[in-house]
């Protein structure tokens, strides 16, 4: 019967607030895909860039500034962003590239050589 | 026979932390796609995030902003009122292709707060630090808390 409450309390240490980041996908001519997520209190080395299949996981944990006293006023949501993105399977998945830049996360997805765009020279 | 251990009140079922517990899940199934909404209140509206702390000799308040240059963030203080407002500008170089989702916020925004001690204007410090704006605001001599010792007589 122990099980029961141990189980309970794992899924209530397991319940991190998860947050959902805004995110911007472009597609250049080339056809790359250009995805901007926002993750701001995220540092460079605490984002996971994962692929899996065909899914795209994005992870980061923030860091909040270390403050003492009373909070006034919390708008900030504090918890583990997370994301999760179906990918083109035309996506070239070893030439992924993903940076960093103040709180904006930038992936780079390019297509595999043989899917791109290709002008084919009419010959005579 | 007891079939169940007797636990503390607060690992033990609550109703309150199931209720908390679905509206955490009917949150997370409206969060792909009104997220963006309900956080913003309108379409055009940027509203960056805002976290005011008070500690003994200061105030802190801290922004999301994320994806911003450092000098295009303005901060502003007068009469008491702490303003933060800026421009993200949409990059042009990846302008070129299609757009596939858009879901961030780019242009003016403006957020005001009224400081809740007085401040000492002359020693306000900013950092922007991975998309986070921290703004130090140390109080005035006057607004600090003292300790008045009780003279023996």
């Amino acid at each position: 019967m122990n099980q029961t409450t141990n189980s309970e309390q794992t899924q209530k240490a397991a319940r991190i607030p998860t947050i959902t980041p805004p995110a911007n996908v472009r597609q250049t001519s080339e056809g790359t895909y250009v995805l901007e997520v926002e993750m701001p209190g995220v540092a460079k080395d605490k984002v996971e860039v994962a692929v899996e299949g065909s899914e795209l996981t994005i992870v980061g944990t923030r860091t909040y500034p270390e403050v003492s006293g009373v909070a006034l006023h919390r708008e900030i949501r504090l918890g583990e962003f997370r994301r999760t993105f179906e990918m083109d399977a035309a996506i070239d998945t070893s030439r992924i590239k993903a940076n960093m830049d103040n709180g904006l996360l930038r992936v780079e997805l390019p297509l595999a050589e043989a899917v791109k765009p290709r002008r084919i020279e009419v010959q005579d | 026979m007891k079939l169940i251990r007797y636990t503390e009140p607060e690992t033990f079922w609550s109703p309150f932390d199931r209720l908390v517990s679905l509206r955490e899940e009917f949150d997370r199934l409206l969060e792909p796609t009104l997220g963006a909404f309900l956080r913003r209140g309108t379409f055009n509206d940027w509203n960056p995030a805002l976290d005011v702390h008070e500690e003994k000799d200061q105030i802190v308040v801290i922004a999301e902003l994320p994806g911003m240059k450092k000098e295009d963030i303005e901060i502003s203080l007068h009469n008491g009122l702490l303003s933060i407002s800026g421009e993200r500008k949409e990059e042009k170089a990846v302008g070129d292709g299609q757009s596939r989702r858009q879901e961030r916020f780019f242009g003016r925004f403006s957020r005001t707060i009224t400081l809740p001690a007085l401040i000492d204007a002359a020693k306000v410090t900013a950092t922007y630090k991975d998309g986070l704006l921290t703004v130090n605001l140390p109080k005035t001599e006057e607004a600090k808390p003292k300790q008045i010792a009780v003279q023996a007589e």
